[in-house]
């Protein structure tokens, strides 16, 4: 138990060194200034102890620039670690284009994990070495939250959403994978590990025999056998052709305009008459219940695959 | 606070006449009307469950000595986590300081007879003890395994455990609060003795009065949170729980509507009190009086404005998270004021270090450590790795028992003179206060290496890199727990074997020294008088009193 005692936390991706930077001169101000008020404490008790009855203390109210100086200077320390941090944070918020995409589902007590090549894999997530991941992240039941420390990463899932978070890993093995919101009985059990391959071993990983369909595959054959074809295959009245429609605006009958996203279509799909389509009648089933989380983002990789081509059209 | 008494000769018995003697029998307490037996019944009932949600917290630390859980499985560590939070939150930290300090204090440092409602007073013990009975049920039958937050959907669809009857606790004794809000601030308004203007109110009454304002502004909101959180749980009203339409993240908004708040109920009490001590033993007055005073104000103010650094990562708006993350520095800067004003009052002081005194600076020793692991909360970058790590554990627990716990006990050993009559045993407090500042440090620093390393909060078990410092931990916990017990046993020990006090033990000032101890039913002999600034303790030492 004394063996492997750490002291830091890994640092396997981009953002952890800067991460850190920050941790440390926070701990640094810390540290001064915890240091700064126990030496005065400890200063003033030895020098102004009570020696005797006559001891007369000095008759001080107050010290208005003393005020003002202790007011101002953490005033100022503050500001610069604000724009510090939310710069950073800011910088890191969204994933560079070309991200490659990966899909994790929470579950009590596991994180589901889709590649839109097909692998899936329960409580692992297999990326490849120095390119940036982007995961869309969705919860079946509770409120989890995917948590890689060595990574400097962490996000909710939150049913009935889709969050994101992004990273891009720099060193290759495994780092440990928890959730780190708390979701009932084995909270506890619900970790794993996240597995760092260099470029070629990642794609033998992809392409070893255990893959099953694509996403996409999935997606389709789920859109012909739960009847989405009927009104959406193109050359129907009843509903709105799916081609070309994910990334671009959507009119709406209330005369908004949304754009198709992995949410807007999660509604779409679960609760239609949320917000109808201009155009066409509301008489869409709604299919809240019907799929589960993977099988909605099967059916989003599949609307996806159809292509964006549409965003031309005015 | 210059007052025309007599000199009174030293003591050797208590006064004939006093609030603890003046009538007998259970009717005499459990249907008094008087302030300073309210606050006593408030110190046994936040006691007694201090202790047993400090004995759910030693089983925990007991389990976490072996990373597979060395007591009891993961459903039932659940259960002593949830158990230890709502236990300590709402029925110790937040009725303690004001309800027993408090009650006893706030009429007769105004100089009044008692509080503007006394009856209402009485009804708030009662409600709380009513809430109380709520969650003990919950607990006798099976527990909670929520966490003491709740968050939904797990607490309203998902969990198998007794949440109704704990929430409904909840619920009911937020109203406790509320009339003891109300009656601090309406007695303050208007009770004040002749002569106390605003500016000679001690410092602990202006605590009293911003914690009030949080009490009747924030209570509200988490009773009605809980109510919604029952709507949906037993009649399936779809509010959080998405797949029934509702938004689980809007319960977090409003709960941390209050519960943010609540951190500022729970720390605000112990810095009024920390604010009698240090001038008191220091023999000054207090550094930046105003400072101090519209600090407090400020803090209540702002506690209503940071809610949201509590959900960094739920996924909510980048733009929502650069906004609360600038208010919740903001907030940091009042408390900053206050620990460097606490400090200067020591310049050029005559120190003396009995047990309240060593509480007080190992407050402020505490306090700024749980304050600026705040900063690590606050930057969003940093709090990305550190929310729902033990890192937060750690840091609201510097906050909370570095804070709070320790202000409540040295302003017990501050006041318990005043309460009793008697002095306790000056060593053995100050030997507890040294384990206890001890064992707190031990318990709760390697917490914070704990998080930052990315152990999660609330684990039954966990990997065996981490097991190292979870020991550490638990061993701290042990020193803590005796640290704990000492006090309980020598306060009972002074009450019948304790020397005699007198009116004023320590020469302080502020009215409620001006009257014997125990004072009398009605406090004051005649209405006293106020002339002069509080915390005048250069005419106290020059002898003119």
């Amino acid at each position: 138990m004394f063996q492997h005692i750490p002291f830091h936390p890994e640092q396997a991706s981009s953002i952890a060194r800067s991460v850190d930077e920050l941790h440390f001169v926070i701990t640094g101000i810390t540290l001064f200034f915890t240091v700064l008020i126990f030496s005065i404490i400890l200063y003033f008790m030895l020098k102004y102890r009570r020696r005797s009855r006559e001891d007369r203390p000095g008759n001080i109210s107050g010290s208005v620039p003393l005020e003002i100086i202790w007011t101002v200077i953490p005033s100022l320390i503050c500001i610069g670690l604000y724009i510090w941090a939310s710069s950073q944070y800011f910088a890191n918020a969204n994933p560079p284009n070309g991200a490659l995409e990966i899909f994790v589902t929470g579950k009590q007590w596991m994180w589901k994990v889709q590649h839109p090549e097909g692998q899936r894999e329960i409580n692992e997530l297999h990326v490849p070495l120095g390119q940036p991941v982007k995961l869309t992240i969705t919860s079946e039941d509770v409120i989890h939250d995917f948590f890689i420390p060595a990574f400097r990463v962490k996000k909710d899932a939150v049913p009935g959403r889709y969050t994101s978070l992004w990273f891009t890993a720099t060193e290759t093995g495994k780092f440990h994978l928890f959730c780190a919101q708390y979701c009932g009985a084995f909270h506890a059990g619900m970790e794993g590990w996240v597995i760092v391959l260099p470029r070629d071993e990642y794609e033998k990983w992809l392409n070893n025999g255990t893959a099953g369909e694509t996403m996409e595959a999935e997606g389709q054959k789920l859109f012909e056998e739960r009847g989405c074809a009927a009104c959406h295959a193109g050359g129907s009245a009843r509903g709105p052709s799916l081609q070309g429609v994910f990334g671009a605006p959507v009119r709406l009958a209330n005369g908004g305009t949304a754009t198709a996203n992995e949410a807007y279509l999660r509604e779409a799909i679960l609760m239609p008459s949320s917000h109808p389509v201009a155009g066409y009648a509301a008489i869409m089933p709604a299919y809240q219940g019907q799929l589960t989380e993977d099988q909605l983002l099967d059916l989003i990789a599949y609307v996806r695959s159809l292509g964006n081509e549409g965003k031309a059209q005015p | 606070m210059s007052v025309v008494t007599t000199i009174v000769p030293e003591p050797h018995a208590p006064p004939a006449k006093n609030y603890l003697n003046v009538s007998y029998g259970w009717r005499s307490w459990l249907f008094t009307k008087d302030h300073k037996r309210i606050a006593l019944l408030y110190l046994v009932s936040i006691t007694f469950f201090f202790f047993v949600g400090g004995f759910f917290a030693v089983l925990m630390r007991i389990h976490l000595i072996d990373p597979q859980g060395a007591l009891v499985e993961p459903e039932t560590y659940n259960k002593l986590f949830t158990m230890h939070g709502i236990i300590m939150i709402f029925f110790f930290l937040i009725p303690s300081i004001p309800s027993v300090l408090g009650n006893f204090l706030v009429p007769m440092m105004i100089g009044a007879r008692d509080l503007a409602f006394p009856r209402l007073n009485l009804l708030s013990w009662y409600i709380y003890i009513i809430g109380g009975t709520f969650t003990m049920y919950s607990v006798i039958h099976g527990g909670v395994d929520t966490g003491w937050t709740f968050y939904t959907p797990y607490s309203s669809t998902y969990a198998n455990s007794q949440v109704v009857p704990a929430a409904l606790g909840i619920f009911i004794t937020g109203f406790s609060s509320i009339l003891t809000g109300l009656n601090f601030i309406v007695s303050i308004h208007k009770m004040r003795a002749p002569g106390m203007t605003w500016f000679r109110m001690p410092l602990f009454l202006w605590s009293m009065y911003a914690t009030s304002i949080i009490f009747i502004l924030g209570t509200p909101v988490l009773a009605i949170t809980l109510f919604l959180l029952f709507l949906e749980r037993v009649f399936g009203v779809g509010i959080f729980t998405p797949a029934l339409g509702g938004d689980p993240l809007l319960f977090q908004h409003l709960f941390w509507f209050y519960s943010h708040p609540a951190v500022y109920i729970m720390i605000l009490p112990a810095m009024g009190v920390i604010s009698e001590i240090i001038p008191c033993f220091a023999r000054k007055r207090i550094f930046g009086y105003e400072a101090i005073a519209f600090s407090s104000l400020g803090i209540a103010v702002l506690s209503f404005l940071v809610w949201g650094h509590h959900m960094f990562v739920t996924g909510q708006s980048i733009y929502t998270g650069l906004v609360f993350s600038a208010l919740s520095f903001l907030v940091a800067i009042p408390s900053a004021i206050k620990v460097f004003n606490w400090t200067a009052t020591l310049y050029k002081g005559s120190i003396s270090y009995d047990a309240p005194m060593l509480y007080a600076l190992g407050f402020i020793g505490l306090f700024t450590m749980g304050g600026l692991t705040g900063l690590f909360l606050a930057s969003l970058s940093t709090d990305v790795q550190l929310n729902g790590t033990y890192f937060i554990v750690a840091h609201f627990h510097y906050i909370m028992v570095g804070g709070a716990v320790m202000g409540y006990l040295g302003g017990m050993h501050y006041w318990w003179p005043k309460i009793s009559g008697r002095l306790y045993p000056e060593p053995w407090a100050r030997l507890a206060a040294a384990i206890i500042f001890f064992g707190f440090n031990l318990t709760f620093f390697p917490q914070f290496m704990l998080g930052y390393l990315g152990m999660p909060r609330r684990y039954a078990f966990y990997p065996a890199e981490f097991q190292f410092l979870n020991v550490m931990s638990s061993a701290g916990a042990s020193i803590l727990g005796v640290g704990y017990v000492i006090p309980l046993i020598y306060f009972a020990w002074s009450m019948r074997y304790g020397p005699v006090a007198g009116p004023n033990p320590w020469g302080a000032t502020g009215l409620e020294w001006r009257t014997t101890s125990p004072p009398p039913q009605e406090n004051f002999e005649e209405t006293p008088v106020v002339t002069d600034e509080p915390y005048d303790y250069a005419k106290q030492e020059a002898g003119v009193v």
